[in-house]
């Protein structure tokens, strides 16, 4: 039996009214490796920011070997032996310092005295390196260092603390290959001296490659938790994206035409390249983890980013968007994620983040903007896509999160297009704005081909004919939406059809 | 409509009512303040600053900002008295140099900063130290009038055209002979036209779209790059209008003046804000904001109040009114990267 490093019981934190942590019940032994998987929103990150004493839980009970942890603050955890190296490298160093600096950084930060003792530091400092097997010159700044022994680093200054609990958050989603192998020799030496670790990350491969134990984490709670002589993957998966049968009966019409072909399509240089064809009346949803290339393929069409390789045809014509301004001529709109960042413009009231992309539709001589021709759009917009509102007028920020993105989904489908892309529409709605969006992409989809990105399978069951799986940035399945084989889904989404590619 | 809240009244009509309040005391203390020719002389006071202003608005709309109109115009003045004086070349010659001046200057800017990234602040600073040394150079730092004596022993013979002064000194009859000052009108023009375009055109929507969120905008399949440079374009083209007023009136090259350009026009677009509770750059409320700032200079200046209490009243005013913008209506300022 091993120790508990942590044992948390009954943890719950909640932003307002959004519960984000809803009773989270989990432990973390001494000397294994527990991958915690989750959708985005899952309450990872919130997760990992109570235990690393950025945010306060609102109620439950965290044990730190046996005695009660509850941080006032990044420090304190630090000090507890709590340790997060996150997920952008940058947080975790201090580029313009040299390497000896920021090894020494927290005593730099506590500790007494005036003056820099410059050759106490270098011989600290070494010790520090050479504890996690890092070979490096120490009086140089960090700036100079490539990524990978810039995060060694800050797991090197992490680990002259002696710590409890590491908490690696994604921490190879900027490594290469052999910088990754590196990290995973680094974690395999920390397991061995029972060091608890939390390893969040989504890449299937480096999970097969250090877990011990997987949680899987859905809507604030563990929702699986794995663990044995042999890991079931595609259950953790599963438990991850969650799947109650859904009430939605898709029916599927005759598709048309071919809208969009895509032949020999390769979105990065060591991906396997793919053929894709999407047909107009069709609506195809891909899913696919976090960095499984779903974004990279709606970036290549949407003139984002060009692919590596691989040709395009729109309508039968050649298609090569340089930028999103061609794309939009050419009839591909793309309604891209994360609203807030990509798609609402705060300053604007409803009716002009609606008219944003097509204001020359609605302008007259010397671009004046024909007031009444717009409103009219707008009102239009509104009424198919059900927002509540009280006018066109209104501040965008004064409505809900699902009314907010009905209208920046709304944007695209006030005009006809030829390839509608729809990057996660579904994302932070609740469930009545996730089915009338649905509904909508549904019932206008006769004339284009639709296109719709999301990471939870549920969604796509509920919105597509067809659903195409994406991992390691190719196409691993294609499925017709009816009588779905979820196993054969799920495996596919966790990489595991491809198992025996990569020896564990 | 639901009742306006009191600190909304305050945000949305309290800048208006300081105003009114300022003219009915002033008025109070020297009755001639409510005079027609006093008000003329402050539309005249501020036309050349207001134009600026109205150019740095359309720079803020995008999210950036432009200091080196200041220098711009000093440099259209520079300009258009070379042009004129040493190169004896006629008024129309000498408007056009001085436009095409100001929109190159314009288009350096806006590629500094879209193309090689420099910093909005940081390139147009550069740009407006490059142009305070470059206007300078062709007359070894000298004024330029006619008459001077040049590098290589010559005289400028040239002399300012007398259509070219017009448009600084010359006035229309409107209602009294005399009354209203061609620059006045240049200034009502260019005011109306940004409002007309910032407001009521697909471009000025557009532009307010990316000084709001720059990237949902690049995504909606604006060409946020060539807006951005516009909008330098634009803000070059309307100091280089400034410095012709500046030089027409002056009827000199003056290496001394228009020093405080800069600053008058950036507090009156910055004081724009503030006016009916916009909290966004706007051309109506930077029209207010430099009539605001000529009102109070003309009550002081007939209330004898001495010349230096005037730069503090003005920065008094300005914090005032980033105050109201920023704190009273509680939407965060817009940050900036």
């Amino acid at each position: 039996m091993t120790p508990q490093a942590i044992t948390i019981r009954g943890l719950t934190k909640a932003f307002g009214r959004n519960a984000v942590l809803r009773g989270v019940d989990l432990d973390l032994p001494a000397g294994q490796v527990t991958v915690l998987m989750g959708a985005n929103g899952a309450g990872k990150s919130t997760l990992v920011k109570v235990l690393c004493g950025v945010h306060a839980a609102d109620a439950g009970e965290v044990r730190l070997d046996g005695a009660p942890f509850a941080p006032a603050g990044p420090a304190a955890a630090l000090r507890s032996g709590v340790v997060t190296v996150h997920q952008n490298i940058n947080d975790g160093v201090v580029p313009d310092l040299d390497v000896a600096s920021n090894l020494l950084l927290d005593s730099l930060a506590d500790g007494a005295g005036l003056f820099l003792n410059r050759r106490q530091m270098r011989e600290d400092a070494r010790r520090i390196a050479a504890a996690v097997g890092l070979e490096i010159d120490v009086t140089r700044p960090v700036a100079g260092l490539p990524l990978a022994d810039r995060q060694l680093v800050a797991i090197a200054r992490a680990m002259a603390r002696r710590p409890r609990l590491l908490i690696l958050d994604e921490p190879t989603s900027s490594l290469s290959l052999a910088e990754a192998q590196r990290l995973f020799a680094l974690v395999d030496r920390l397991r061995a001296v029972g060091v608890a670790i939390l390893y969040i990350s989504h890449r299937m491969s480096d999970i097969r490659r250090l877990a011990d134990r997987i949680v899987s984490m859905r809507d604030g709670q563990v929702s699986g938790l794995f663990e044995g002589q042999s890991l079931d993957y595609s259950g953790a998966v599963r438990a991850m994206l969650g799947h109650e049968i859904t009430e939605v009966d898709i029916s599927i019409p005759p598709r048309g035409p071919a809208m969009l072909q895509a032949t020999g399509l390769r979105l990065k240089p060591e991906a396997r390249a793919f053929d894709l064809t999407l047909h107009r009346n069709e609506v195809v949803a891909i899913t696919g983890l976090v960095g499984s290339g779903k974004s990279a393929l709606a970036a290549a069409l949407f003139g984002l980013e060009p692919p590596v390789a691989g040709t395009l045809q729109l309508d039968g014509q050649p298609y090569r968007p340089a930028n999103p301004g061609q794309a939009v001529a050419s009839g591909v709109f793309l309604a891209a994620k994360d609203r807030l960042i990509n798609a609402v413009i705060p300053g604007f009231d409803i009716q002009q983040n609606l008219t944003l992309p097509f204001t020359a539709r609605h302008a007259g001589p010397l671009s004046l903007i024909r007031r009444a021709a717009e409103r009219a759009a707008a009102e239009r917009a509104i009424a198919a896509m059900g927002v509540v509102c009280q006018g066109p007028r209104d501040g965008i920020l004064t409505l809900s999160g699902g009314n907010q993105q009905k209208v920046v989904v709304g944007r695209w489908m006030a005009e006809a297009s030829r390839l509608l892309i729809l990057d996660e529409p579904f994302q932070g709605v609740d469930i009545q704005a996730r089915r009338d969006i649905g509904r909508r992409i549904r019932d206008s989809a006769e004339t284009r081909a639709t296109l719709v990105l999301c990471a939870e399978i549920d969604e796509a069951l509920e919105v597509a004919d067809r659903i195409l799986v994406m991992s390691e940035h190719t196409v691993v399945g294609d499925h017709r939406n009816e009588n779905i084989d979820l196993a054969l889904l799920m495996a596919q989404v966790s990489g595991a059809a491809e198992q025996t590619k990569e020896p564990a | 409509m639901k009742p306006l809240s009191p600190t909304e009244l305050a945000i949305r009509y309290g800048f208006l009512v300081l105003m009114a309040g300022l003219i009915i005391v002033f008025s109070v203390l020297k009755p001639a303040f409510l005079s027609p020719q006093s008000g003329v002389f402050i539309l005249q006071s501020v036309a050349i600053t207001g134009i600026l202003a109205l150019g740095v608005t359309a720079t803020l709309v995008v999210d950036g900002f432009d200091l080196s109109i200041g220098a711009v115009a000093t440099s259209a003045m520079m300009l258009s008295a070379y042009v004129m004086v040493i190169w004896e070349m006629g008024a129309l010659s000498a408007v056009l140099l001085c436009l095409a001046m100001g929109a190159v200057v314009g288009l350096v800017n806006g590629l500094l900063i879209v193309k090689m990234r420099v910093p909005d602040l940081l390139a147009t600073l550069g740009m407006m130290f490059l142009l305070v040394g470059l206007q300078r150079i062709p007359t070894q730092g000298n004024s330029i009038s006619t008459g001077m004596v040049l590098a290589d022993g010559r005289t400028a013979e040239g002399s300012f055209a007398p259509e070219f002064l017009m448009l600084g000194r010359h006035r229309i009859d409107f209602i009294l002979p005399d009354l209203v000052p061609l620059s006045v009108v240049v200034l009502v023009v260019i005011a109306v036209l940004t409002w007309v375009f910032l407001e009521l055109t697909r471009h000025g929507r557009v532009m307010y779209a990316i000084g709001s969120n720059a990237q949902a905008a690049a995504l909606a399949g604006i060409n946020v790059a060539r807006y951005r440079v516009l909008a330098y374009v634009i803000s070059g083209v309307m100091a280089s209008i400034g410095g012709i007023l500046l030089s027409a009136r002056l009827g000199r090259g003056d290496v001394a003046s228009g020093n405080n350009l800069l600053l008058d026009s950036v507090a009156a677009a910055l004081i724009g804000f503030a006016v009916l509770g916009a909290a966004k750059p706007n051309a109506f409320g930077t029209a207010i904001g430099a009539l605001f700032v000529g009102i109070l200079l003309q009550g002081l200046t007939m209330l004898n109040a001495p010349y230096y209490t005037q730069d503090f009243i003005k920065g008094a005013v300005l914090v005032v009114a980033l105050v109201f913008t920023f704190a009273l209506s509680g939407r965060a300022g817009r940050s900036r990267t």
